[in-house]
């Protein structure tokens, strides 16, 4: 249950393109950490993307799929060089498929210290719907 | 098929990736007594000639108040915690792969640094530091005496 930090979590994991569209942009691509949550009333999906503010990410909602990403611009110190690096210095982006029970047109996204979070509530329990039958 | 196109610059990445995966494999020393994970965050050294350097780590979701810095010598030591997420029973877990705890991370510099003049910003959970070198470590030039 307590998954904290161990090695495996510390790498950035890079995404390999093979059958997603290719990158205009020159940069690396890393799928983000997550965490998925659920509770009462909403699911909340919790994103580490250390680099990126409000305005370098982009939640799109298109049918049941939910893509987050992220822009990061690599801001190198003025006349410093790279001599050691641990981690590269990329975009972010990873696609979720939602339930119906979500309330798209609700879903609120808030980020704070490179870390964004998504409320997606869920829609009240649906009232079974009868079909009444006519006769011809 | 995957095709890949790298420059040859990043070819020096990958290599330094393939290394730091194998010594993941043998190393497993990785916790203090405390439980501490020391190898957290993962950080980029960027150097100015020979006037000093800057790290830079991603640490995303901390409180930058809780954050402790500390430069001894020719070590810079980084430590904090990062919090867990809430749990009871009304809570769920779908997944879970943020990682969360203390951590310890020092780093050896490679001069002594000016230790007043040390700088650091957290921002969009990035932790930049500015580590000027030592006035008295400049490499100085010595002038050669010529006898006449």
């Amino acid at each position: 249950m307590t998954k904290e930090f161990g090695n495996p979590e510390v790498e950035k994991q890079e995404i390999v393109e093979q059958d997603q569209a290719e990158r205009t942009r020159e940069t690396r691509l890393y799928i983000p950490r997550v965490d998925i949550y659920e509770t009462k009333d909403a699911i909340h999906v919790v994103a580490d993307i250390p680099g990126a503010d409000q305005d370098s990410i982009d939640i799109t909602v298109d049918k049941n799929t939910l893509l987050i990403e992220a822009r990061v611009e690599a801001e190198r110190p003025v006349d410093y060089s790279l001599t050691y690096a641990e981690y590269g210095i990329g975009d972010f982006r990873r696609k979720f498929t939602l339930s119906n029970e979500i309330d798209q047109n609700g879903i609120e996204a808030v980020v704070k210290n490179g870390v964004l979070s998504l409320t997606l509530p869920k829609v009240g329990p649906s009232e079974a719907q009868k079909i009444a039958v006519k006769s011809a | 098929m995957v095709l890949r196109r790298r420059s040859s610059s990043s070819l020096w990445e990958e290599m330094d990736k393939i290394q730091r995966e194998m010594n993941r494999l043998f190393d497993t020393t990785n916790v203090n007594r405390f439980g501490a994970i020391l190898d957290f965050p993962a950080i980029n050294v960027w150097t100015k000639g020979d006037t000093g350097q800057v790290i830079t780590a991603e640490l995303p979701g901390i409180n930058p108040d809780e954050l402790e810095i500390k430069v001894i010598g020719e070590t810079l030591t980084i430590s904090g915690s990062r919090p867990s997420q809430e749990q009871n029973d009304d809570v769920q877990y779908h997944r879970q792969e943020r990682g969360f705890g203390n951590f310890v991370r020092s780093i050896q510099l490679q001069f002594p640094v000016e230790t007043d003049r040390v700088e650091a910003n957290y921002e969009k959970g990035i932790l930049k530091i500015w580590l000027p070198r030592a006035e008295q470590d400049m490499p100085r030039k010595i002038l050669v005496n010529k006898k006449a």
